[in-house]
């Protein structure tokens, strides 16, 4: 798109008046809002609020679980995304069309069904007994186990612990990678494929060096996207994790509890904690997508 | 055709907008109550409504039940409620400090306004394979404890003064080993539930913990309608848990509904709904009731919150404030 | 987001065998267990007790109540959003103006923000001792929070940015040429939108409102906040879900997936009418290749 100005379309001034009406009525007033609200507080208490050693324990852990998760979902999303696109198979359309689940089932929903699906005696977790602090591998994990005493005590638990947090993550983060992946997939010119092939480069090769660089800008628009749902995620966390302070409560959970000891501004504050890192995560995941733009000629 | 459909749409939403717009009429009464007295008040309101209906009166009662604090908070910020049916003194006094409720609110009932009380105890799992008898087995290294986090629930302030006093007035030890005592209870909690029913679900459904740390009338009724077979445990000495009731003045002026909320919570203090609270596993406070329902092994020594740390204010400061008692316990563990 | 499968398979881009059997085992796998699974879990938990407890949890009159609610919810935030979506992508996609960028990343925001905050600032804003709440009780007699209004605007904000976000690219990719022309041949600015510009977005709209009715449908955490939670009257379809699976009877976990199995089906239909969408648009692109390619020759 160039720097043209259709001037001869109507409705500029009605329709940007609205949207940033709107937008400042329902959005940037309200959020506005909570920033007076903590800015009555002086700077000490701020800084006291939102870097206590838990609220800074629930940073970390909503960082790295959403970072898991979105990993995860990078990995088995271009897994996904190949499949669906490139293969024919029996119950493709199928498949496809359950990519969307997780965007169209409510959280709350998500959150009691893997809740019930990894307790001891659910689906799953009547299988998965071995990763419990007295199973198997479980137990490597553990203080006496081998990983635990060498590397760091980890807590594999598929349920309750940080892991049961990345899986629910992971269940609502996929449909992102999987969605912006398969467009650039379908559309990837196969002469280029047989260039490479002719060339003899082999399939690898053509992989790492053809396709990959071509998907690179939606795998990580997809991956950014998935984790910025993930940074978010509440309803179904909630159910999920066990909220042990400094190890699975995640920062919403402090914002509630500082409501309910009716310390507004102190949740204020840890809520403009968490909006700077989302503007910053979306700010990057805009830088993203201009830089994949780049090339892109029809643009 | 189809914008037929999109009118006969709007139409019906639009209506059922008008229709289920709130209407507060002074017949309607709303409770906010915490978290465990679901099956009270599901059994008590019906009880209400009858003996107003008896009275010439139609009437209806609502109630809204989650974590204590969460509650009154909703109440500060406007929730409607005529009145509030607490877990613990201290959220009714934070609502009233804002000056929606009067400040004597608790010298307008019999009983410091608590028309029931209950006291903590352990559930513990069919045989007791654990063995836990006494507080000391909850710090255990085997023994994994399931209990609400006392920050969002007002039964886990309970369990932890309760824990706290177990050490200060039972065994007459200082606040150090106290709090040495409540760290090491807690660093066996597998999961801090935001209330007490979501720790119930760990307990039952999710089948965790060895002991869950509970307020007897929920262990009572969990024993009742679980599946799996409980035990409950009375531990040497707990805590005496007064949760009390008030009428919200500010609200029940406004809604003119002052009346029907003053005989709702008289209406708790009745023979009618004593029994309805002692066959709900809550204590009454008509002592003749209690004496019909009481149970020998449930008599055991009980202190109470003046006991243990005076006020509701100072257990805050305490122990549940931002960086104080409760929140060093997790603090240490990390650091 | 089109899966558009129009790139043919030739024979040098075929896998090997093994390799796909493998990657489609995989993905089954992946899918299975990540989506398939919990969603049947909530079928076997919602008729795990017989069909009985099924039908009774969906007769109970506090669940109808709070199907209405939600309905009413999803219905204010889809209207309110879709008009927003629609102004927002037309300055957006047909202008320049300074801090678009800008704007269009803050539509982004309620996205990844927590719903608690949307909860939050809803209270600071109309709460009793909010910034606003006081004026309007006084003057209007107006209760936001606690009541119907205060449940459709953090749904509002949550859902802000679906329609906008899927209509943006859309209308980019148009292009404003057959707006231009027809406003040449002298149509109104009402006449453009109604017979050129809605038509051609039509598809890409209804996308974004059914994405928007999925999550506005779905919300949980700042409605929770928000709602006051009075079963019959100011509950959601969410959290009426979560109070019914919070009670004590052998019911209640069967009882509460039951009426989690309406939002799962509502689910359902949404993504079947998401699948249809994305054919007709297919269609009618491929429609319009024809006639461009046909107009060429």
């Amino acid at each position: 798109m160039g720097a043209k100005v259709y001037r001869a379309l109507p409705g500029f001034r009605l329709s940007l008046g609205f949207a940033l009406m709107y937008m400042s009525l329902l959005v940037l007033i309200p959020l506005a809002g909570c920033v007076i609200k903590a800015s009555s507080m002086t700077w000490d208490d701020f800084w006291i609020t939102v870097t206590d050693e838990h609220a800074v324990a629930a940073y970390k852990l909503s960082f790295s679980v959403a970072l898991i998760a979105g990993l995860i979902n990078a990995v088995f999303g271009l897994l996904a995304a190949w499949v669906l696109v490139r293969y024919d198979f029996p119950g493709r359309k199928l498949l496809d069309g359950l990519v969307d689940l997780p965007l169209a089932l409510p959280t709350a929903v998500a959150g009691l069904t893997f809740r019930t699906l990894f307790i001891s005696d659910g689906w799953y977790g009547k299988y998965l007994g071995f990763l419990e602090p007295e199973g198997s591998v479980g137990h490597w994990f553990g203080p006496h186990g081998w990983f635990g005493r060498n590397v760091a005590t980890l807590d594999v638990r598929a349920h309750d612990g940080p892991f049961a947090i990345v899986l629910v993550l992971v269940f609502v983060g996929i449909p992102f990678v999987i969605r912006s992946l398969q467009p650039v997939l379908a559309e990837f010119e196969a002469e280029l494929e047989e260039a490479a092939a002719i060339l003899g480069a082999s399939r690898w090769q053509t992989f790492r060096h053809v396709i990959l660089p071509a998907l690179l800008p939606a795998w990580l628009t997809g991956f950014a996207l998935a984790y910025a749902r993930g940074l978010g995620e509440y309803g179904s966390v909630i159910f999920v994790a066990s909220n042990i302070p400094g190890e699975t409560q995640i920062p919403p959970l402090i914002i509630v509890k500082q409501l309910q000891q009716f310390k507004y501004e102190q949740a204020a504050a840890i809520a403009i904690v968490l909006l700077f890192f989302s503007l910053l995560t979306l700010l990057f995941i805009n830088l993203l997508e201009r830089w994949s733009r780049r090339y892109d000629p029809a643009r | 055709m189809f914008r037929s459909i999109l009118t006969a749409g709007v139409l019906t939403i639009l209506g059922s907008v008008v229709g289920c717009s709130p209407k507060t009429s002074e017949h309607e009464l709303l409770n906010v109550s915490y978290d465990p007295t679901r099956e009270l008040y599901a059994a008590i309101n019906p009880a209400f409504v009858k003996d107003q209906a008896s009275k010439g009166k139609q009437v209806s009662v609502n109630t809204v039940h989650g974590g204590s604090g969460a509650q009154a908070g909703s109440v500060i910020n406007g929730q409607k409620a005529d009145v509030v049916t607490l877990a613990l003194g201290g959220d009714i006094d934070a609502i009233a400090r804002t000056g929606i409720i009067n400040p004597d609110w608790q010298k307008r009932l019999e009983s410091n306004s608590s028309p029931y009380t209950s006291t903590i105890v352990f559930v513990v799992r069919d045989g007791n394979p654990k063995n836990i008898r006494d507080w000391d087995d909850l710090v255990r290294d085997d023994v994994k404890v399931i209990t609400p986090d006392p920050k969002t629930s007002g039964g886990a302030r309970w369990n932890f003064l309760a824990a706290w006093g177990y050490v200060t007035l039972h065994k007459k030890k200082g606040d150090n080993e106290a709090t040495e005592f409540v760290t090491r209870l807690y660093q066996n909690v597998l999961k801090l539930d935001t209330g007490a029913r979501g720790s119930t679900d760990t307990f039952i459904k999710g089948k965790q913990g060895d002991v869950f740390l509970s307020w007897e009338n929920e262990a009572f009724l969990v024993k009742k309608l679980s599946k799996e077979k409980l035990q409950i445990v009375y531990p040497s000495v707990s805590i005496l848990a007064e949760p009390p009731v008030a009428v919200v003045d500010r609200v029940v002026d406004e809604k003119k509904t002052r009346a029907l909320a003053e005989a709702y919570l008289q209406f708790l203090y009745t023979d009618a709904a004593q029994e309805i609270i002692a066959a709900h596993g809550y204590r009454p406070i008509n002592a003749e009731i209690r004496k019909k329902h009481a149970k020998a092994e449930a008599d055991i020594p009980l202190f109470t919150l003046k006991d243990v740390v005076g006020s509701w204010d100072q257990a805050n400061e305490r122990f549940f404030a931002d960086r104080a008692i409760f929140d060093q316990i997790y603090r240490k563990k990390g650091s | 987001m089109l899966s558009n499968h129009a790139a043919n398979q030739r024979i040098i881009r075929k896998d090997p065998l093994l390799l796909r059997a493998l990657l489609i085992g995989f993905t089954f796998l992946f899918l299975g267990f990540m989506v398939v699974g919990p969603t049947l879990n909530v079928l076997y938990q919602a008729f795990y007790l017989g069909w009985d407890v099924f039908a009774a949890a969906l007769m109970r009159p506090d669940v109808h109540s709070a199907f209405r609610v939600t309905l009413i919810a999803a219905f204010f935030a889809v209207a309110f959003n879709m008009t927003f979506g629609l102004a927002a992508a037309w300055a957006i996609a047909r202008f320049h103006f300074r801090g678009k960028a800008l704007l269009t990343a803050l539509i982004d925001l309620p996205f990844s923000v927590s719903p608690i905050i949307a909860g939050l600032i809803f209270v600071l804003l109309f709460g009793t001792y909010g910034y606003f709440g006081p004026f309007l009780k006084d003057t209007l007699g107006l209760q936001i929070i606690f009541a119907l209004p205060g449940i459709i605007l953090a749904t509002m904000f949550v859902t802000f940015p679906f329609v906008a976000r899927e209509l943006i690219p859309v209308m980019e990719a148009l292009g404003p040429e057959e707006e231009e022309a027809s406003r040449t041949l002298g149509a109104s600015a009402w006449q453009m939108f109604w017979y050129i510009t809605l038509p051609n977005i039509k598809w890409g709209l209804l996308y974004g409102v059914l994405l928007c009715n999925a999550r506005a449908v779905g919300e949980f955490g700042a409605v929770n906040v928000v709602s006051g939670r009075i079963p019959g009257k100011t509950e959601t379809l969410p959290v009426s879900i979560e109070r019914i699976y919070e009670g004590l009877s052998e019911e209640a976990a069967a009882s509460a997936f039951a009426v989690a199995t309406l939002l799962v089906a509502m689910a359902l239909v949404t993504l079947v009418l998401k699948t249809f969408l994305e054919w007709k648009t297919l269609n009618d692109l491929k429609a319009s290749q024809k006639e461009a390619a046909k107009d060429a020759a």
